[in-house]
């Protein structure tokens, strides 16, 4: 019961969601919803290895496009009827995309941040150019996968739960890392790897090990992705402004935080399809970017969540320290026993 | 008991092409405070650097209750309970107090026995409870300094090694921090001490060494070196002329 009313914030959002498409029946806004929380969960897979080791990874679309492309390479090499079976692949596309991130990871992680990012876009550029050239994936034609004929009205509800669950899947992990021991090995690391390494933590084996874990998700999404296209191109599943996306969304909401980029891609995944579908403009999405991140940067560079928390910490303190103030009978403080006498 | 525990036989360290050690020879007691000093440049910090694995000797050996610690790395040195407090504030600023001190504790993988280490250190430095929240960016230095102490202290070390550690302190926290190394030596614990503040730190050393070029100079009690008038002449705030000045 504790545990419920200290996470009643997260309940309600998560049951906010999953009533979303029952309350919304338009497909235009489930299908919205689909792609929004494809990036929810892509976001907050980031953002378990960027946002708390430091490491900017730019190089995600590689685990997002083997994620497709494992669903759609299995689904026609493996004859999967075209129905809720389908959805049965989508684990496998986040498997083998964990099994690529290990080589990508121990290769890319032996160098430090800024090095790291450069690797990243170039392992990125070598995996667009394969997914282009080789002729199992289809060429620049891409691959279709087997045809789903769900009615209209409801077709986009499978894909939005699939996409639910992964979002609640890897938030909670994402939250288990964050408390564990292994997380707190990864926080060290964005503060200072010297140091962590100073205090015995294995950076090399840790790195890789976020590094790999976040792929998991990124995965899943792209084979959720392939199955509600119904047809993958090599440029748009190995799409390079997927990272920026990403990675903007978690700056956006706030680095680091475990609510932070699930807003970030909610607020500007919905936006730009939005934007994109009424407008029939592939781009004007980009004058919202461009204006939000120039707010967000100018008025709180930490993101969004960490500076409504501040705000709200400020304000509690406040408020504690007048009622403090008021109460005349409260006895003063104890003078501090001899290690705390150190003033601020 | 042993009657050393730490013992440098001929080290010879540095960086690059200079070798700032030039051949380290005396020994560590166990338990109480040994505490070295020097003029700036003298190899005082390298030393330390040495034992906690961060600088490789070149040549020589440095053995801990036996075992040479000559290319084990940082991990391997932790593991033997050899912890060291850096020169510079250490902490991870972004991270809380509370979770800068689990780090301490990195190495011991059983959470009963971090938990119970962490309630040990919360008695014993009450500021790692009453700013548990807080970052540690937040605390002033000699804040910092304490929980740094506590941190080190979460791995339950043999040996103790601190570089300057009232570097940037006033005097009223410095007196905190002194407080503090004595209670971790009156705990049992072996403190290699590396002091700007020598004076104050040779008085509750029980053991001084004098490094000069990358050499130890002088050993003695910590009193005999602070008594010593061309060391305290020259490292201690004395002059030149004092020095070469004829004994009576």
């Amino acid at each position: 019961m504790k545990l419920l009313s200290k996470n009643l914030g997260w309940v309600v959002f998560f049951a906010a969601l999953a009533l979303f498409p029952l309350v919304v029946t338009n497909p235009f806004y489930t299908s919205i919803g689909v792609y929004a929380l494809l990036f929810m969960a892509s976001a907050t897979s980031w953002n378990m290895f960027s946002g708390y080791s430091g490491y900017i990874a730019l190089g995600s679309a590689v685990f997002f496009g083997v994620g497709a492309y494992t669903e759609a390479l299995l689904a026609l090499h493996w004859h999967v009827p075209a129905n809720g079976n389908l959805f049965w692949l989508v684990p496998l596309g986040g498997i083998i995309a964990t099994a690529f991130a290990v080589p990508i990871g121990w290769i890319s992680l032996r160098v430090r941040r800024h090095t790291f990012v450069v690797i990243t876009i170039a392992v990125f550029f070598i995996f667009q150019l394969s997914a282009i050239n080789f002729s199992f994936t289809g060429g620049s034609s891409g691959l279709a996968l087997p045809y789903i004929t769900w009615s209209a009205a409801d077709f986009n509800n499978p894909f939005y739960y699939a996409g639910l669950i992964l979002v609640v899947f890897i938030t909670l992990v994402s939250a288990f890392v964050r408390r564990s021991r292994f997380g707190l090995q990864l926080l060290a690391i964005r503060d200072d790897e010297d140091r962590a390494m100073g205090l015995g933590v294995q950076v090399t084996a840790i790195k890789i090990t976020g590094f790999t874990m976040s792929a998991f998700a990124i995965g899943c999404a792209g084979a959720i992705y392939a199955l509600f296209q119904g047809q993958i191109y090599p440029q748009f599943v190995f799409d390079p402004t997927f990272d920026v996306s990403v990675a903007l969304m978690v700056f956006l909401g706030g680095i680091g935080t475990l609510a932070g980029p699930l807003l970030g891609a909610l607020v500007l995944e919905s936006a730009q399809q939005y934007l994109t579908a009424t407008y029939s403009n592939n781009s004007l999405y980009l004058l919202l970017f461009g204006g939000l991140f120039l707010i967000v940067i100018m008025f709180m560079p930490q993101g969004v969540v960490p500076f409504v928390r501040d705000k709200l910490t400020k304000r509690t303190d406040l408020e504690r320290a007048a009622v403090a103030a008021n109460d005349v009978s409260s006895p003063s403080p104890v003078a501090p026993s001899t290690p705390t006498e150190v003033t601020a | 008991m042993s009657e050393t525990l730490v013992t440098f036989a001929g080290v010879v360290a540095g960086y690059g092409g200079g070798d700032v050690l030039k051949g380290v020879d005396f020994e560590v007691r166990p338990g109480g405070v040994t505490c070295i000093v020097g003029p700036n440049g003298s190899g005082k910090s390298t030393l330390l650097k040495t034992v906690s694995g961060l600088v490789r000797p070149r040549l020589g050996e440095i053995h801990f209750k036996g075992e040479n610690l000559v290319g084990l790395s940082p991990r391997d040195i932790l593991k033997k309970g050899i912890v060291q407090v850096p020169q510079n504030h250490s902490l991870f600023r972004e991270m809380t107090v509370e979770q800068n001190v689990e780090l301490g504790a990195f190495l011991e993988r059983d959470r009963r026995v971090v938990a119970q280490r962490l309630a040990t250190i919360r008695e014993m430095f009450p500021i790692v409870a009453e700013r548990a929240h807080d970052k540690a960016g937040s605390l002033s230095g000699g804040q910092q300094r304490l929980v740094e102490f506590a941190r080190c202290l979460m791995l339950e070390p043999e040996l103790v090694i601190l570089d300057e550690p009232s570097m940037g302190l006033d005097p009223k926290t410095l007196k905190v921090m002194f407080g503090t190394i004595r209670m971790m030596r009156d705990a049992g614990r072996t403190i290699l001490l590396v002091e700007q503040n020598a004076r104050q730190a040779l008085k509750m050393a029980e053991r001084g060494v004098v490094l000069e070029n990358g050499k130890v100079r002088l050993t003695g009690s910590g009193m005999e070196v602070l008594h010593n008038p061309e060391i305290g002449a020259l490292y201690l705030g004395g002059s030149l002329e004092e020095a070469r000045r004829p004994r009576p």
